[in-house]
């Protein structure tokens, strides 16, 4: 199981293979971007060009555009190629940037309803 | 060094990564770096309902610090040499 010196990459050179490609990159937060892939380096920081931040609510999905963004490595949770014309999920029907972040903010107000609801009543015990 | 040696040694294979954010990722091992970076071919996800923009997403870049477990396949790592080897780095080398 011993490496020889020439089978090692250099470090944090794997992405290169990704660069200039359309990725799909989830954040630790949870969030959503696709763009291009312009630049990296080993902690995973990344540059990504023409970035949306796509946003799914229910069997919609829309996306926020953001332009150049920079994303500190230690955000990143993964970064998946996305297949040309194939972005778009299936089933999913498209609405405008505006519609999504509405469609979003509804289901955060419900959440937090939900939340309350169950907090209030916490005292029944009920599983 | 000993995991990123075990990790490419176990390159071709099929594995599922599970993340720290709870998604679970299935596919063939394509490459690990030091970090432990994992790069998976042909890739699944389980429960896709819930990830439904991982569905577009068949080869993935996943970054060391989120994994919190890989399930190898039945077989797939030699226990023996595993423990000549960690004794052997234990050692320093």
């Amino acid at each position: 199981m011993d490496v020889t010196l020439q089978e090692v990459p250099l470090p944090g050179t794997a992405l290169a293979e990704e660069l200039d490609q359309k990725l799909l990159i989830v954040l630790r937060d949870g969030r959503k971007l696709l763009g291009v892939l312009r630049s990296f380096d080993q902690f995973a920081n990344l540059v990504v060009e023409g970035a949306v931040e796509r946003i799914i609510v229910g069997e919609q999905y829309g996306d926020i555009p953001l332009g150049l963004q920079v994303i500190r490595g230690e955000n990143v949770v993964l970064l998946g190629r996305v297949e040309d014309g194939k972005d778009a999920p299936e089933g999913l029907t498209e609405v405008s940037a505006q519609a999504i972040k509405d469609a979003q903010n509804g289901e955060k107000e419900l959440n937090k309803l939900k939340s309350t609801i169950r907090a209030r009543m916490d005292f029944l015990d009920m599983e | 060094m000993l995991f990123f040696s075990l990790f490419k040694t176990l390159v071709g294979k099929e594995v599922t990564v599970e993340l720290k954010n709870d998604l679970c990722i299935s596919g063939a091992l394509h490459s690990v770096d030091q970090y432990l970076n994992i790069k998976l071919t042909n890739t699944r996800v389980h429960n896709e309902q819930k990830y439904p923009h991982m569905m577009s997403v068949r080869n993935c870049f996943i970054r060391g610090s989120v994994v919190r477990y890989v399930h190898l396949p039945p077989g797939a790592v030699d226990v023996e040499v595993l423990h000549d080897a960690t004794r052997r780095e234990a050692r320093g080398g």
